[in-house]
């Protein structure tokens, strides 16, 4: 069994409803996704679209993030996910190094690296992923790429050229696709931005990556006297700090 | 909404999620850096003796692996506390994934610090036996067990150099960032570490004799000359990769970090260059000392660039 995606982009419309049902289900922490979806504007005023592209961990078959990752906290189920095990991340980031998808973020509760698990948990209760479940127009199709009779496989089947993943030139072999994308819709390089913003200026930065109340010395402290959680405040601040490169992340 | 006139293959993005920064900042910076010095003097080393006699260079056999060790203590802290979950770091022992560049440097450099350690007791015994303190075991050790320093030494050549050069390949695991290549980078880090190295040890050799002062100054001119190079062909040539080429052209445009490149080029490879080779021809101390510090002054600007650089591009 090998578990894959498929997104119709054609049927997608942007309504983020899988976003919102990710977040919940995996209580995913404010200022960090699992899953987002990306819009882009296409053509010139009057004659523009909108378009809208549901972006998730792709469970690569040959993923650079469970290669780089020292202690096998991500790992390969036997169905294809790529797991984490967050009890053994040590937070050393080489997954987000390693993902060419920017698919992985360090959780500011946990401060482990987390990402999309294709709902590990529901699939091994028989249940779908949570992001599926809330899709209004069934844009997103899950199921057994092994499986010729699958939904997906015969999607795929169906659609035969018009198939696409991320970044295919990463050789990492993602187990999952797009229909209706193009290089505009999944190719980031292909992006712009318009009045005098470009990819690497004026860019919202998270200005910690994972707990901004876990700095160095907290995180030698902590087991032992603890130290401020992450609130709701803290949040919209480290999510709204707009920062030049020149004043990196932090870390 | 979209108003200006936009090419068909292009599309308007609106980030609307925070990206993260740069995850991998000057921390790591500092741990390369750190580690080019404590395998470049042990490469240094070897090559001085076996190029000289040991009498030409009196205070290497004890002072080269004191600064390795310091340089590698350095190093691991800076790893340490780079990790959001540092005491976890037993798990790279306990739960080893031997594919990660990662696990297998963490490894190979606790072992090259447990060899560069002996060398410390043995040579800190040899010639200081009333330090740290009388009766101390571990230089008591040392003393006893001179030979094993002549020994040892192969073996820590050998692992100096995947020691100096996994971080190359962690960077070469690091999928995202096209910037770092594997080949590129391992010769970098080799550069790195004979630069650091011969600056390290330009410190301590005031009582050399000039031939050996001379080969320091040798490889310094051909570490930052071959770094310079190695550098300039990435910076400008980059052409097979369309992320490290947009990246490359948002620096090369008087985007971030451009002046801070240029600063460490001139200052960390230029210079100690011009200034190395002319202290071939005539021995001058301090301009030589005063190399050595551009050289690592300007190592570090260069290479916290090049970590962070790749860093900005949005990768979705
Ligand atoms: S998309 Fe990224 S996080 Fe997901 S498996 Fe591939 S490399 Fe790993
Ligand atoms: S941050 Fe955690 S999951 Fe990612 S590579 Fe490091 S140990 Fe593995
Ligand atoms: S499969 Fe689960 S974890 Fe992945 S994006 Fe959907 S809801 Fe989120």
């Amino acid at each position: 069994m090998k578990l894959g995606f498929l997104v119709d982009l054609n049927l997608c419309m942007g309504c983020k409803g899988c976003e919102i049902a990710c977040k919940v289900e995996n209580e995913v922490p404010l200022s960090t996704w699992r899953l987002r979806v990306k819009y882009i504007d296409l053509g010139t005023f009057p004659d523009t679209r909108r378009s809208f592209t549901p972006l998730r961990c792709n469970h690569c078959e040959s993923a650079p993030c469970e290669r780089i990752c020292p202690v096998s906290a991500l790992h390969y189920l036997e169905n294809g996910i790529v797991n984490i095990d967050s009890a053994r991340c040590i937070g050393c980031a080489g997954c987000m190094m390693a993902c060419p998808y920017g698919a992985i973020y360090m959780d500011p509760e946990t401060n482990t690296a987390d990402k999309c698990t294709y709902c590990a948990h529901r699939i091994e209760s028989g249940m779908m992923p949570a992001c599926v479940v809330a899709c209004p127009v069934e844009a997103n199709i899950f199921g057994d790429l092994e499986d010729d009779h699958s939904n997906i496989s015969l999607y795929i089947m169906e659609h035969k050229g018009a198939v696409q993943v991320r970044k295919p030139e990463k050789h990492t072999n993602p187990h999952h696709y797009y229909v209706g994308g193009g290089n505009q819709t999944l190719n980031p390089l292909a992006h712009q931005r318009i009045e005098g913003y470009n990819l690497f200026n004026n860019i919202t930065h998270l200005d910690h990556v994972g707990d901004k109340n876990h700095g160095i010395l907290d995180r030698f402290l902590a087991p032992f006297v603890g130290h401020d959680t992450p609130d709701n405040v803290s949040f919209i601040e480290s999510a709204t700090s707009e920062e030049s490169h020149e004043q990196e992340g932090g870390h | 909404m979209v108003e200006n006139a936009i090419h068909a293959t292009q599309a308007v993005v609106t980030l609307d999620v925070p990206i993260q920064g740069i995850v991998w900042g000057s921390i790591i910076t500092v741990n390369m850096w750190a580690k080019s010095i404590g395998t470049g003097v042990v490469f240094l080393a070897a090559f001085l003796w076996f190029r000289h006699n040991k009498e030409d260079m009196p205070n290497l056999r004890w002072a080269m692996p004191i600064i390795a060790f310091l340089a590698l203590n350095v190093f691991l802290l800076f790893t340490l506390i780079d990790l959001h979950q540092p005491y976890r770091m037993i798990n790279i022992f306990l739960h080893p994934h031997w594919t990660s560049s990662i696990t297998v440097g963490a490894w190979l450099a606790s072992i090259f610090l447990g060899l560069i350690s002996i060398l410390m007791f043995i040579g800190v015994g040899e010639k200081f036996p009333g330090v740290p303190f009388k009766g101390c075991l571990l230089t008591k050790f040392g003393r006893n067990n001179g030979p094993l320093y002549e020994k040892l030494m192969p073996f820590l050549i050998f692992l100096a150099i995947p020691v100096t050069t996994y971080t190359a390949i962690i960077m070469a695991q690091s999928s995202a960032r096209e910037l770092w290549q594997a080949p590129t980078e391992v010769m970098q880090m080799m550069w790195a570490a004979l630069m650091a190295g011969s600056a390290a040890l330009i410190f301590i050799s005031g009582e050399w004799t000039k031939e050996a002062r001379k080969d320091l100054a040798l490889i310094l001119a051909l570490s930052t000359f071959f770094s310079f190079g190695m550098y300039m062909s990435e910076y400008f040539f980059s052409f097979k990769s369309s992320e490290a080429e947009a990246v490359l052209a948002f620096v090369h445009s008087g985007g971030s970090y451009n002046i801070e490149f240029w600063i460490g080029m001139t200052l960390g490879f230029i210079i100690p260059f011009f200034i190395a080779v002319g202290n071939m021809k005539s021995d001058n101390k301090t301009l030589l000392k005063f190399a050595a510090i551009l050289a690592l002054v300007g190592l570090f600007l260069v290479k916290d660039v090049w970590l962070k650089i790749p860093q900005m591009l949005p990768l979705s």
